[in-house]
């Protein structure tokens, strides 16, 4: 099967950018250079096509039920218009994915909108309908990814940027993780204070019919996926399938550093191997690093101790455009985990000199 | 579209060599760099190392990619662009000129003949 392509692709291509797959897609990864999108978005603001995440929608009198189950978080406390930050776990409490939840304005009950990993529709989408089914609740489900094309737009002038875009609309009186419909370019798109950039910025859910329409309403530097994983990585944010996979990398959201996603006061799958997993405490966890020597570390590198004993996996890596220094982040025994222990990368065998160092690596 | 100059030889891994009186110099090509896009990192050998042709001497590094750099002659390094190390980016900037990575003293100044010329380093990339 060919790769999936956003709405925007011949844009892209026409744009001069170079395209790479994502989670099944062919997604533009840069248009000119990494450094100079990343230092856009620090500096001044940036946009990107991150269509290919997934989107789904809950609906139904036990839509409220169906979310609670499957995700960490307490969906309870979602107004119309909050959304969280959220994990799907298994049964053995590991992570499946991480997800934000937006809760949609009500219609006749309440409604929910999901966006797991790229990638990742079918299989949640066959979570939620098999597990519905099987509680046998009143919910509707829909894969709505290629529905929605879905842009961020991020840096400290994003506000003025989607505000000259939908100057109808109060989007500067959102505040972080709030969302609204709002009238872009005369397109009614889902607009959210969220990202993964670090910087303030909104992630904006338009139909896929009028992609063109409301990139090319926005003004910002076009940005590749390359820079959107440095960027993150900066500020120390988990990439699916990287930094957590059930398959590869399975972690708890107690290891992954993200235990604030964790309410134990609800019922969810993996409920009680959470709480176990808590009790217990973790041995392992997520830190981030920099290497004080000179190089670059990997995805797959090993950590080592002062010893020279392997002792962690480097699961993200790069040459921070912000800092130019190398930073990475890993998981390593919790004894290894505090800020300024020094540890060893070993960048293709040869060991590098390295420190813990608790992101964000930028202020 | 991409820079190959008609002053120097070309390995199909991407690397050229150009002789600039009794030393020859190494170096990426053009399409190379554009290839890597932004370069973060590259490693090279010292003064006095020994380069076999066709054999691995160092890596230059991108923000996306790690590419290991082959050598395209045999010989004795007798410079090295320690720009380089604090600069990286000169890669990506004149890949030609500032850019140049070794001096290389030839061993064998036969196995220039295996190298590409520029015309076949051109349908190479095109």
């Amino acid at each position: 099967m060919g790769l999936r392509k956003p709405p925007l692709y011949d844009v892209h291509a026409d744009a001069g950018a170079t395209f790479t797959e994502f989670g099944g897609w062919d997604m533009p990864v840069e248009y000119d250079s990494i450094k100079a999108e990343h230092a856009a978005v620090r500096e001044s603001v940036g946009i990107f096509d991150v269509s290919h995440m997934s989107e789904i929608e809950v609906s139904g009198p036990d839509a409220t039920a169906l979310m609670q189950r499957l995700t960490t978080n307490d969906v309870t406390a979602l107004e119309p218009g909050d959304s969280q930050y959220s994990a799907i776990v298994n049964d053995e409490g590991v992570i499946v994915d991480d997800t934000v939840v937006y809760r949609l304005p009500d219609r006749d009950e309440r409604v929910y909108l999901f966006v797991p990993n790229a990638g990742h529709d079918e299989e949640m989408y066959d979570r939620w309908t098999s597990f519905r089914d099987d509680w046998d609740l009143d919910a509707t489900v829909e894969d709505v990814t290629e529905d929605w094309a879905m842009f961020a737009v991020q840096g400290p002038d994003a506000l003025d940027s989607v505000t000259d875009a939908a100057p109808d609309a109060a989007l500067g009186d959102l505040s972080k993780f709030q969302a609204t419909f709002a009238d872009v370019a005369g397109v009614e798109c889902w607009v959210a204070r969220t990202g993964y950039t670090g910087e303030d910025g909104f992630e904006l859910l338009c139909p896929w019919a009028d992609a063109e329409t409301v990139w090319a309403a926005l003004e910002a530097t076009p940005c590749g996926l390359g820079s959107r994983d440095t960027l993150r990585l900066e500020m120390g944010y988990l990439l699916s399938g990287q930094d957590f996979d059930p398959e590869t990398e399975p972690r708890t959201p107690y290891e992954a550093g993200i235990g604030f996603v964790v309410d134990l006061d609800t019922e969810f799958v993996g409920r009680d191997a959470l709480e176990r997993r808590r009790e217990a405490g973790v041995e392992e966890t997520f830190v981030g690093f920099a290497l004080l020597d000179r190089g670059v570390p990997r995805h797959g590198y090993d950590i080592a101790n002062s010893d020279g004993e392997v002792i962690g996996v480097v699961t993200s890596g790069t040459m921070s455009p912000t800092l130019s220094e190398p930073i990475g982040l890993g998981y390593v025994p919790v004894e290894y985990a505090d800020d300024e222990t020094e540890v060893s990368v070993l960048v293709r065998g040869r060991e590098k000199r390295a420190v813990i160092v608790t992101p964000p690596f930028i202020n | 579209m991409f820079e190959i100059p008609d002053d120097r030889k070309y390995l199909e891994s991407h690397e050229w060599t150009t002789t600039e009186g009794d030393a020859v110099k190494i170096g990426i090509s053009d399409f190379a760099q554009d290839e890597l896009g932004d370069v973060v990192f590259v490693e090279l050998p010292a003064e006095g190392d020994e380069l076999a042709a066709g054999e691995e001497f160092g890596v230059v590094e991108s923000i996306k990619a790690v590419s290991d750099l082959y050598a395209p002659i045999s010989g004795t390094v007798t410079a090295v662009n320690e720009e380089l190390f604090d600069a990286p980016e000169l890669l990506n900037d004149d890949p030609y000129g500032d850019g140049w990575m070794l001096a290389v003293e030839p061993a064998d100044t036969s196995e220039f003949d295996d190298l590409l010329s520029p015309e076949e380093y051109r349908e190479q990339t095109e």
